[in-house]
């Protein structure tokens, strides 16, 4: 049997202080979990792959640290990635060595492009997902860096369209887009949003943000063509158990894992 | 039993080190020849592009050990893709690598179409073309987590394919010679057996 490419279902883990914490539209974190806890939860689960957010190493100047990662690289068979402040070459190599599958960058690529471009060259596009926070400003998309703390959150100058072209261009192996218009909302994913995205390029793109019920995820499957879907709280409280999502998905005739 | 897993200089190799100690081995890391030479198996890793792996292993003087190998082999992602004779992954300005020339063939870059995202990143299935003692106990729908931009060649040493657009070679195995081009230390229960398989070949299994 050949189904093909199956679609991703991509839990997040927000990462603070050695715990999973979450907040709603980036403010009021609150505690979630462990972080081996959860990973070991997914991965049992038949989740796709796991991201992990080191949420405020960006806004406090520092890389991610990497004691975690190599804990959750023991326990877990299934890919990771991790995303948190990693501005250099030698930043990311140290979260690789340590088990991640891949980088996700965000507010380093806005502050300087070229670093896709040498994560590229060091390490190959597979490695190397560039993290985008939209929000809809004056009838368009733009970004934002700095989102891990909303005092420091800034405006990049970026169109998102124009950027997720660009870092495309630059070489970067994925997009995860998140609309953080629907971020903690739990009302749906941002289809509009996706769709346009989805039409300018070509490597696979990851939904975020908004996820609040099954049909939500069967909606930006069908309508976007997002390569994988990415949440947070409907996992960690588990209102919407993972094998039943891939379950409903099945049966809506959506390509997924079982 | 000893495993070395060759130094290629790609970063990521603790995930192949986790999966084979949830095995209950304890690999070696090394690029040293004559550890390389007397382990029982070998594990040719490899995350990266072609040309710079193939220029390490001859900076090592390694492609000749590697070669010469008469113990059970496993490339792994690029170190399948190595074992074929060149790719056609760009290096330095030149069009092309030489790789090990083990098994025939040349790499072609995956190309991205209607629907189809380049690199062929995330969890597909395959399809068994023979048997092998490294498919033992496998489902016909196992599912293996691929990363990669270029495919193999399907030929005589395929052993299963998988398709992205195009059909390519997703499992090889030539002699003592063996290649995932998935990640097996990453795909859940199904690459853990592949793992586990690899580790039962025989020494003069063919």
């Amino acid at each position: 049997m050949n189904t093909g490419l199956a679609k991703r279902i991509i839990p997040c883990l927000d990462v603070r202080d050695d715990q999973v914490v979450k907040g709603i539209q980036f403010r009021d974190h609150r505690v979630m979990g462990g972080i081996i806890e959860l990973a070991t939860r997914y991965s049992a689960e038949g989740a796709d792959e796991l991201v992990f957010y080191d949420i405020t190493a960006s806004p406090e100047g520092r890389s991610v640290d990497s004691d975690w990662v190599s804990a959750v690289a023991e326990v877990i068979d299934i890919p990771f990635c991790v995303a948190g402040g990693i501005r250099s070459v030698e930043e990311a190599r140290k979260v690789l060595q340590r088990g991640a599958d891949k980088i996700s960058i965000n507010t380093p690529a806005v502050q300087r492009p070229e670093l896709v471009n040498e994560l590229v060259d060091a390490f190959g596009s597979q490695c190397v997902v560039v993290g985008v926070d939209s929000v809809l400003q004056d009838g368009q998309w733009v970004t934002r860096q700095m989102t891990g703390i909303p005092d420091q959150m800034q405006q990049t100058g970026h169109r998102t369209l124009d950027w997720i072209v660009e870092v495309s261009d630059r070489g970067a192996g994925e997009i995860v887009l998140n609309c953080m218009g629907s971020d903690g909302t739990r009302e749906g994913f941002d289809i509009e949003q996706l769709k346009l995205a989805r039409q300018l390029i070509s490597i696979p793109l990851i939904a975020s943000g908004g996820a609040g019920s099954v049909s939500h995820f069967i909606d930006v499957f069908e309508q976007a063509d997002v390569d994988g879907a990415l949440a947070a709280t409907v996992f960690h409280n588990n209102k919407i158990p993972i094998p039943a999502l891939k379950q409903s998905l099945s049966a809506a005739g959506i390509g997924v894992r079982l | 039993m000893t495993l070395a897993i060759i130094d290629s200089g790609g970063a990521n190799i603790s995930s192949v080190i986790h999966a084979l100690r949830r095995q209950g081995v304890e690999p070696v890391f090394t690029s040293d020849s004559e550890i390389i030479r007397g382990a029982d198996r070998v594990i040719l890793p490899g995350v990266g592009a072609a040309g710079t792996a193939m220029a390490r292993l001859r900076e090592l003087g390694l492609v000749e050990c590697i070669r010469h190998l008469t113990q059970p082999v496993l490339g792994i992602c690029l170190g399948m893709q190595l074992l074929f004779e060149s790719s056609a992954e760009s290096h330095q300005g030149e069009e092309g690598v030489d790789c090990l020339g083990i098994i025939p063939g040349k790499l072609q870059k995956l190309q991205p179409g209607e629907g189809l995202r380049v690199p062929h990143m995330g969890w597909n299935t395959t399809r068994f073309l023979r048997t092998h003692a490294l498919l033992n106990g496998l489902p016909d729908d196992a599912w293996f987590y691929f990363v990669h931009s270029y495919r193999a060649p399907i030929g005589a040493s395929t052993l299963a394919s998988c398709t992205h657009g195009e059909e390519f070679a997703a499992i090889v195995a030539r002699d003592n010679f063996h290649g995932a081009q998935f990640h097996p230390e990453r795909s859940a229960q199904h690459g853990a057996k592949l793992l586990d398989n690899f580790m039962q070949l025989g020494r003069t299994q063919i």
